[in-house]
């Protein structure tokens, strides 16, 4: 199957959506790759390498004529009208907002593959573009932040005195928050971040920036972040007002594909912020950007001196990488759906990542795709996506949780039964301790506090020694011979040979549990040397 | 049948004289000194800087508590001290011949086993006491009576259930018997039946009086007791053995608490205890490692349902094909590669790869390639079991990562060396819903580069008795052969 890639045509695209590199593994996988002539050139990939690599350079209506055809941005009607009925488009359609251009590839008996719908779960994760992109975006926010900042981002001590670092404060942790909080760290920057849920603050911790709580937590069920009610905006934007305030750059990651971006920062909240400090609105469009004073695509200066960057096309501006990375999930996918690696991709409807993609075929609308079964247990009905869309680093925890959400619908009566239960042990518990004789009470007491010490010294033990430690309480249990000893001395003989075989036994645990963990124990003594 | 052998009994009997008193308070010293010494064992057991100490904790706690026990009985008891000493050190010697022999002879793969076995000693000895406390108490009628009997009958029950359950773990980790879960018809009813004799038994052994009454419905408590704890592992699967065993060992804590109770010796209660409560810690780690709750795991049978079976998920694979790779193509690939991640199972276990592995290792980092190991936490049949195997064949640990460390970052590794390990690293409990695993969280082996998986043969199914699609995928490539012979061609041909 020949596989055309053409330039791309909207105003100021620099991306190319395959690179000689991936032409070749396309070549691998048995298709054929014809490119229009200069498609790669924004991203500094010339017509000669593609040549190179093994793919024939053809004019533009050739490109939109090969059966299979791969863009970054959806194609106008026009484009479409060149393409041959039967053939595949793969392109970032947006089919919640393109109607119009799904029924044309419908009425056109196109294939229709969305490449900004691929389900959020981890298996899908190597062909999505949005994380592709917007890890690009993330960093390149920081070298836009940092060609506009006035000073440098790493702190120094020199003869000429004490350089502070600069403080930049990420607003969104999803991909590109990542990104951008590495990048900034790698830099020498002091980084913080802030998300509304809670649990990416490991991540952010793991990167070594300081994450910074806000009043409102979300747990996030799907791996996105939810966009919040006016109270909760309203609290929030506090918040980060009053750290940007404190912070030399300011990145914005939030926002919501095919909707305005929420606000985060107010004109207020700019105004707090000092002199030369920067904003880099990676939510800017022209529908609306995370900050107030945001102009999309351009960098302005506010009245009291702070630098806000607006700039909508960050990936492009990388268009080298941008593009080597968007090409690299084109390959994933076809790689999914051509296992026979015979340049005929099967689009297997079972398969849930290319069922969330399909937006047409055979002439059949296919779109929307039923929800996948891992984020559809209890969201909301409609889980609106804020903050950056794609975060393929939540994806593996989003899953988690998507799975432990099912688990716990499936498991509901086991899990109600595991709480009757220990109600009921609790009351016989009480009842016991009530209806004892009055000796048993400190017996009582003993073995309780021995419960909670024999469960807190062994809180945090090492995984590498479960099995000495559990040795060794095999041998500590072996202390039951002191029951068999205080009968062996009766005068009955019945008892005294039970007490015997008893001792016996006890004694096999006590010696064979501690000369075993000996054993065990000098082993890993010799292996940390 | 009469005639009081509780310590404290007969010093109540006995004359106020100062050799009792001296004794007495001796033997309250030595309790308090070898609890507080096996709370600081198992202290230090969580810390490997710490753990060789512990253990020297342990032993003489347990050295200062039978000195003061074997003294104060044969002081005390009814019989000729010498005679009641030479019983006591026949037996200990007996005991102590048996443990040596066996703690010096057991290969680190046969662990598990042991310590199934062992634990079965800590069951039977405590039906044992429950039993004689029983001959020389039973029921007399009064309050305090009835209490004793119904520690006794707990004790008991508690005991017989460790000691067959151990049993039939240690058959089924020996592979003496099957490790697939014995699945009969409404075998939770049963078990809730069993259990309900159990606590009929009790009930009713609690009214009765003298040793003759109480006979029977002892005798049935045992029985069923044993049967229990019998059905309860046959029904557990070999890939929760892990689990099982941290919970037998709890048990065995529990079984010798109640033996404390029925005897009013603190010194039991507390260690039981200790045993019993951090064991039961294990075994929530350790279900929490499998993503399973700890009720269906005891409950028996692998799924939680019970009724799935293994066969259907199974039938799609039937007519893949997987690669096979020799020795010398893995040793060249590990050459080239820069990161290798090797993940072993229990199947490294049998064939005794660790030293080979070990060696690899250490060949492998000489050549400046980053080796790390990828331990999944219900790798082979007891917890940390891989651990203890790669720390004799002298791994330095700070090469060995826990699964949650490295399992994200799979994607950058070159090679994956899956040595001997099936369930922990497939794919179905993440894709398949109806996977009998699903769910569990496993090694995301296939997200590198190359994966090669070292197996005795290709149809040979895991612990849970589930197909594995990673060896039918594309990158994977399979070894097949015993696993040390498979890793020593491979050092050879480096």
């Amino acid at each position: 199957m020949r596989i055309g890639i053409p330039k791309e045509t909207r105003a100021g695209q620099t991306l190319v959506a395959a690179t000689p590199n991936t032409v070749k593994k396309l070549i691998a996988l048995g298709y054929e790759v014809a490119i229009e002539r200069g498609a790669g050139e924004l991203a500094s990939y010339y017509d000669a390498h593609y040549e190179e690599a093994g793919a024939s350079v053809v004019d533009a209506a050739h490109a939109w004529a090969a059966d299979m055809v791969v863009c970054l941005d959806a194609p106008s009607l026009e484009q479409v009208a060149q393409m041959a009925s039967g053939a595949t488009l793969l392109s970032r359609l947006d089919p919640q907002n393109n109607s119009e251009l799904i029924a044309e590839c419908v009425a056109r008996n196109i294939t229709a593959i969305a490449l900004d719908a691929v389900p959020r779960i981890s298996r899908a994760q190597s062909l999505d573009v949005r994380s592709s992109l917007m890890n690009v975006a993330g960093y390149r926010a920081v070298i836009e932040a940092a060609s506009v900042f006035g000073r440098q981002f790493a702190g120094a001590v020199t003869a000429a005195g004490r350089v502070a670092p600069a403080k930049v404060y990420v607003i969104g942790v999803g991909v590109a928050g990542l990104a951008a909080i590495g990048t900034a760290g790698s830099m020498g920057a002091e980084v913080s971040a802030t998300d509304v849920r809670a649990d990416v603050a490991d991540q952010v911790q793991s990167l070594g920036a300081t994450f910074v709580e806000i009043p409102v937590q979300q747990e996030s069920s799907d791996g996105y972040a939810r966009e919040l009610d006016e109270d909760d905006q309203a609290r929030t934007q506090q918040v980060y007002a009053k750290q940007a305030a404190a912070s030399d750059i300011v990145i914005t990651t939030a926002q919501v594909p095919g909707r305005p971006a929420p606000l985060l920062l107010t004109a207020e909240a700019v105004s707090c912020m000092m002199p030369g400090s920067v904003i880099v609105d990676m939510g800017a469009s022209d529908l609306g950007s995370n900050c107030a004073l945001t102009k999309p695509g351009e960098v302005t200066v506010t009245e009291n001196g702070v630098i806000i960057v607006g700039y909508t096309d960050l990936p492009g501006r990388l268009p080298g990488q941008a593009s080597q990375l968007f090409g690299q999930n084109i390959v994933n996918l076809l790689k999914l759906v051509t296992s026979e690696k015979d340049g005929v991709p099967v689009w297997d409807e079972e398969d849930v990542v290319v069922r969330g993609m399909l937006a047409a075929r055979d002439g059949n609308l296919m779109w929307p795709p039923p929800p996948v079964q891992v984020s559809a247990a209890p969201a909301p009905a409609k889980p609106a996506e804020a903050q950056a869309p794609g975060q393929a680093q939540t994806d593996a925890k989003a899953k988690a949780e998507g799975a432990s959400t099912a688990e716990e619908v499936q498991e509901e009566p086991s899990r109600f039964r595991g709480l009757w239960w220990k109600a009921l042990l609790g009351v016989l518990a009480v009842l016991l301790i009530v209806a004892a004789p009055a000796s048993m009470s400190s017996h009582f007491i003993v073995f309780v506090l021995a419960c909670v010490v024999g469960f807190y010294v062994i809180t945090g033990v090492s995984h590498t020694l479960h099995t000495p430690l559990m040795s060794e309480t095999n041998a500590i249990s072996g202390i039951i011979v002191v029951g068999a000893l205080l009968q062996i001395g009766s005068s009955d003989p019945l008892i005294v040979g039970l007490s015997f075989v008893a001792v016996a036994l006890a004694s096999i645990n006590i010696f064979g549990g501690f000369l075993v963990t000996r054993r065990m124990l000098k082993m890993f003594e010799r292996s940390s040397k | 049948m009469s005639g009081s052998i509780l310590a404290l009994d007969s010093l109540s009997a006995g004359a106020p004289n100062l050799v009792q008193e001296i004794l007495n308070r001796s033997e309250s010293l030595a309790y308090i000194a070898a609890a507080l010494l096996f709370i600081l064992a198992l202290a230090s057991l969580s810390k490997q800087k710490s753990a060789m100490r512990g253990n020297v904790f342990g032993i003489i706690g347990m050295a200062a508590a039978l000195i003061i026990v074997i003294v104060a009985t044969t002081v005390e008891g009814d019989q000729m001290p010498l005679a009641t000493l030479g019983f006591i050190l026949v037996a200990v010697l007996i005991g102590a011949a048996i443990g040596v022999w066996k703690a010096l002879r057991v290969q680190m793969t046969a662990m598990p086993e042991l310590v199934a076995l062992l634990h079965s000693f800590v069951g039977a000895a405590a039906v044992l006491v429950g039993i004689n406390s029983f001959l020389a108490t039973p029921g007399d009628g009064t309050y305090e009576g009835a209490f004793h009997m119904g520690e006794v009958g707990l004790a008991v029950f508690i005991g017989a259930v460790t000691l067959t359950g151990s049993i039939i773990a240690n058959l089924k980790l020996s592979a003496r018997i099957s490790g697939k879960p014995l699945m009969l018809p409404g075998r939770n009813l049963l078990n809730l039946l069993m259990l309900v004799v159990c606590l009929v038994c009790i009930g009713w052994f609690v009214a009765t009086q003298g040793v003759d009454q109480g006979f029977v419905p002892l005798a049935i408590l045992t029985v069923v007791s044993l049967i229990l704890g019998a059905h309860l592992v046959l029904a557990i699967g070999g890939g929760d053995m892990p689990v099982v065993i941290s919970m037998l060992n709890s048990y065995s804590g529990w079984a010798a608490a109640m033996a404390g109770f029925t005897l009013g010796n603190d010194l039991l209660i507390i260690t039981g205890a200790l045993v019993g409560s951090s064991g039961a810690y294990l075994s929530y780690i350790m279900c929490q490692g499998m993503n399973r709750s700890f009720i269906s795991v005891i409950l028996g049978g692998f799924g939680s349902d019970g009724g799935s079976s293994s066969s259907s998920s199974s039938q799609d694979l039937g007519d893949l094909t997987h690669t096979e790779v020799t020795p010398e193509e893995v040793a060249e690939r590990l050459k080239q590669a820069k990161t290798v991640v090797i993940s072993p199972g229990y199947g490294m276990a049998v064939a005794q790869a660790q030293f080979p592995v070990a060696e690899l290792t250490r060949k492998l980092i000489e050549r400046g390639v980053d080796v790390k190991f990828a331990i999944h936490p219900v790798a082979g049949r007891m917890p940390g079991h891989m651990n203890v195997l790669l720390a004799e064949a002298k791994v330095p640990y700070d090469h060995v990562y826990e699964m949650d460390e490295v399992n994200d970052d799979f994607d950058q590794v070159d090679v994956v060396l899956v040595i001997g390990a099936n369930d922990t690293v497939n794919p179905s409990a993440e894709t398949d819903e109806n996977s009998p695993i699903a769910g569990m969280p496993v090694m995301r082996v296939w997200d590198a580069n190359n994966v090669i998986v070292s197996k005795r043969s290709i149809g040979n199914a895991g612990y849970a008795g589930v197909e594995n699609p990673l060896f039918y995928n594309e990158n994977t490539d399979m070894l097949l052969g015993d696993a040390k012979d498979s890793v020593e061609a491979i050092i050879h041909a480096l």
